[in-house]
């Protein structure tokens, strides 16, 4: 079974909400997740984010959709680690 | 843990930076109640010999009125504002960002500042007037139905002042005798003038 382990995310978010709280929800949508986030560039009104999301099983779609409800765009999947799971 | 609809909400104001936006509609409208209610009362109080049931409904009108004006006049402004905001938003991310926290804030801030706006103002001129209502319903105050809701109103300008204090970070007292002076040449006008 391949399960995504580690994703690394180019986000363009608005300035509102906070960095801890768009980290917050990304978290909140994959349990035991470590998300790290880096605040690349600063605009007039956006920001450029780095996102790192390490987890067990991560899933894209659902980060994305935690991305877009906080009016953050994903610009690009910049890395990405999978790794093949022996199925018990 | 926090409860989720409550912390939707903090997230809304936080988004929409709004919660300094209501707090100064609070005070300024709720101050605006309050020198209402005091230019009705000292009014009535001159004019003497007006009854309790002409002062209560027509307090009560203009109460209503204020809360109207209130609710109308910050819902629509702040819609505005809020249309205008989300839309250089979506210009700047270059994307929609319709069902986005952002989307739902600027739908919802108006709503929220629009009764802090309304309300406020109604708040402060129903617990005016509280002293008219015990009177009518045949309580005994020390003063007049009229000096004790004017009484109170003096209170509740004075109470505007210390929270203004409170928020600016100033010295409380001196806060709320600033906004006590302001009521005071305000009744010195009505009594001068009436």
């Amino acid at each position: 079974m391949i399960q995504i382990k580690r994703l690394v995310l180019d986000v363009l978010k608005p300035h509102q909400p906070y960095v801890s709280e768009f980290a917050r929800a990304i978290a909140s949508k994959a349990e035991g997740s470590y998300v790290k986030l880096k605040v690349l560039e600063m605009d007039d009104k956006t920001e450029t984010l780095e996102i790192i999301i390490e987890g067990s099983d991560l899933e894209l779609d659902a980060i994305v959709s935690a991305i877009n409800e906080m009016g953050g765009s994903l610009h690009s999947v910049d890395g990405v680690e999978v790794m093949n799971v022996k199925e018990e | 843990m926090s409860f989720e609809p409550f912390r939707k909400i903090q997230q809304f104001i936080s988004i929409s930076q709004s919660y300094d936006i209501a707090r100064r509609y609070f005070v300024v409208n709720s101050f605006d109640g309050a020198l209402t209610m005091l230019g009705l009362l000292l009014g009535f109080y001159v004019s003497k010999g007006v009854d309790l049931a002409v002062a209560i409904p027509a307090c009560l009108g203009a109460a209503i009125a204020l809360a109207m004006s209130g609710l109308t006049s910050a819902y629509l402004s702040e819609k505005a504002e809020r249309k205008i905001e989300f839309k250089k938003l979506q210009d700047a991310m270059v994307s929609d960002l319709s069902g986005s926290a952002q989307d739902k804030a600027s739908r919802w801030v108006p709503i929220w500042v629009a009764l802090i706006n309304g309300l406020s103002p109604l708040l402060m001129s129903l617990i005016i007037i509280t002293p008219l209502w015990l009177v009518q319903l045949g309580f005994e105050l020390p003063l007049g139905p009229f000096q004790s809701a004017i009484g109170v109103a003096f209170v509740l300008i004075f109470l505007l002042g210390v929270f203004l204090g409170r928020v600016s970070r100033t010295f409380w007292l001196f806060s709320g005798l600033q906004t006590l002076v302001i009521a005071l040449i305000t009744a010195f006008l009505i009594y001068v003038l009436a």
